[in-house]
């Protein structure tokens, strides 16, 4: 469980997260809706160390993670934790499974004989077989985001991180991106955190959605709750997205 | 005005500060993780062959130019082309084959260094590093300052041999020098810590550059601008620092009798 209590961050002069308060329970799919520039992506990286908050309280399975803490406590923290980025990040100068396997050394106690096996079958699970060997450069958009999800699976974690996983994404390929974060999460009983502007993508995997506008959440409950909320900032984006979805 | 003397100081010392961060960072993860030996050797492989060609050209020219211009003068000046190979010699070994070798490997494999760590940075893989709980420092920034101190003093003894070389060809066949007394020149004159004055100095220089390349790549900003203003930075920091350490180095070597 992720409990989070009256979370600030600034970049001076602008208060990017203004107190935020959530509870994230263990397994659910939980995500962060609202316009750019809203402290959604910065309240991710707060949760997995990448920032630090200026105030306020993290506590993960019960421990406090915001504070001060050295690598050592971090490299803990980060065992549990699976972070997808926006563009993947995948390593240019590394193949598709030396990626997927890079994680592996520090984050867990596997054998290094055993990494390409591992590798191998975590790249099974998100329909890449056969592509070991392939180059980053030679990957499709869909593809790196599944190779980045891939490996932030390899070390076993017990949360998943999404940053915008169907952004820049054709619709078919974003749809595959949301069945698969929907099965690992199924699959490997993982806590799934997912900022994201793609509306579809939320209503359909989240069991709670929570809506940030200027730093605050002014809006949190299950996606139903969501659809229907009188908050006129939340109609507005929900209709816009909906429209956009629907030109495209 | 004051206001911007201020911010400008404010900036620098910023700079200052990051800089020592990450070489202490740097430091501090040679003991606390394991070496990244593989990285080390590729980094040092790619350092040093990336740089071998372009350094050599550079020292076989500074050579040849050497003996042309000494031998014309000394020719001008006592009708012979006398100690051409210890102007050479004397020249390459302890300054310009070590400072020269320096500021090519600084634009040619600096360069490199922090366009694809500034790469990195502007792309979040080095965040992805932290998430997959390796430490940029431990990855990134050892096995560079690793492979430019092996690299570049292997480079700059290179450089050395290819510039005398050089100066030999000019001096043999445009001042029709004996081989023999251009080398007499040479070894009856040159001590082994003529050489290690150069040498030594090459050590200083790798640091230089490692530190420059890899502080300009981590902290790049700003996308594919970014990226292509701190190689720049990196190149002309190095190239100047370089310069004006060489005077300093130099000099202590000298007071500690390394001349």
């Amino acid at each position: 469980m992720i409990d989070i209590r009256d979370l600030v961050k600034n970049y001076p002069p602008k208060k990017v997260l203004d107190g935020i308060s959530l509870t994230i329970e263990t397994g659910e799919i939980f995500s962060i809706m609202g316009p750019s520039g809203t402290g959604k992506s910065t309240f991710l990286k707060c949760l997995i160390g990448l920032n630090r908050p200026d105030s306020g309280e993290i506590f993960l399975d019960g421990r406090n993670i915001a504070g001060n803490l050295s690598e050592k406590e971090l490299q803990e923290i980060r065992k549990k934790m699976g972070y997808l980025f926006q563009e993947g990040a995948l390593f240019d100068s590394l193949c598709v499974w030396e990626n997927v396997a890079f994680g592996l050394k520090y984050l867990t106690g596997i054998a290094p004989e055993k990494y390409f096996d591992v590798a191998c079958e975590k790249l099974k699970m998100v329909g890449l077989e056969k592509s070991e060997y392939l180059k980053i450069s030679e990957l499709s958009g869909g593809m790196k985001k599944r190779v980045a999800l891939a490996r932030a699976i390899a070390p076993g974690p017990s949360y998943l991180l999404y940053d915008e996983p169907t952004t820049g994404l054709d619709p078919i390929t974003g749809e595959m991106v949301a069945k698969l974060i929907k099965e690992m999460s199924e699959k490997l009983k993982v806590t799934s955190v997912i900022v994201t502007h793609d509306v579809k993508l939320a209503m359909e995997i989240s069991d709670k959605i929570a809506f940030f506008q200027g730093g605050k959440i002014i809006e949190i409950g299950s996606p139903q709750k969501i659809k229907n909320s009188a908050n006129t900032v939340v109609r507005e984006f929900l209709e816009n997205c909906s429209c956009q979805a629907g030109d495209s | 005005m004051i206001a911007v003397i201020g911010e400008k100081l404010l900036a620098l010392a910023k700079k200052l500060g990051q800089t020592y961060y990450m070489t202490a960072s740097a430091l501090a993860w040679i003991f606390l993780a394991p070496l990244e030996k593989k990285e080390i050797v590729k980094q040092t492989v790619r350092i040093g062959v990336q740089s071998l060609s372009v350094t050599s050209l550079t020292s076989l020219f500074t050579g040849m130019v050497l003996a042309l211009q000494s031998g014309y003068t000394s020719k001008s000046l006592f009708n012979e082309p006398l100690y051409v190979g210890s102007v050479v010699g004397f020249s390459l070994v302890k300054e310009l084959g070590p400072v020269l070798t320096a500021i090519v490997v600084a634009g040619r494999a600096g360069a490199a260094v922090t366009a694809e760590i500034g790469t990195m940075r502007v792309t979040e893989q080095i965040d992805a590093l932290y998430t997959l709980g390796t430490n940029p420092s431990s990855y990134l920034v050892i096995p560079r300052y690793f492979a430019f101190m092996i690299a570049l003093p292997v480079l700059t003894v290179f450089s050395d041999f290819i510039g005398i070389l050089g100066g030999f060809m000019v001096s043999s066949v445009k001042l029709s020098v004996a081989s023999s007394v251009y080398f007499d020149d040479i070894f009856n004159y040159m001590e082994v810590k003529n050489f290690m004055h150069g040498f030594i100095k090459s050590f200083f220089f790798a640091f230089i550059i490692a530190t420059v390349s890899c502080y300009k790549g981590l902290y790049a900003q700003g996308g594919a601008q970014g990226v292509g203003k701190a190689t720049t930075e990196s190149v002309v920091s190095s190239m100047v620092l370089i310069l004006a350490i060489d005077y300093f180095v130099s000099a202590l070597l000298v007071a500690v009798g390394i001349s």
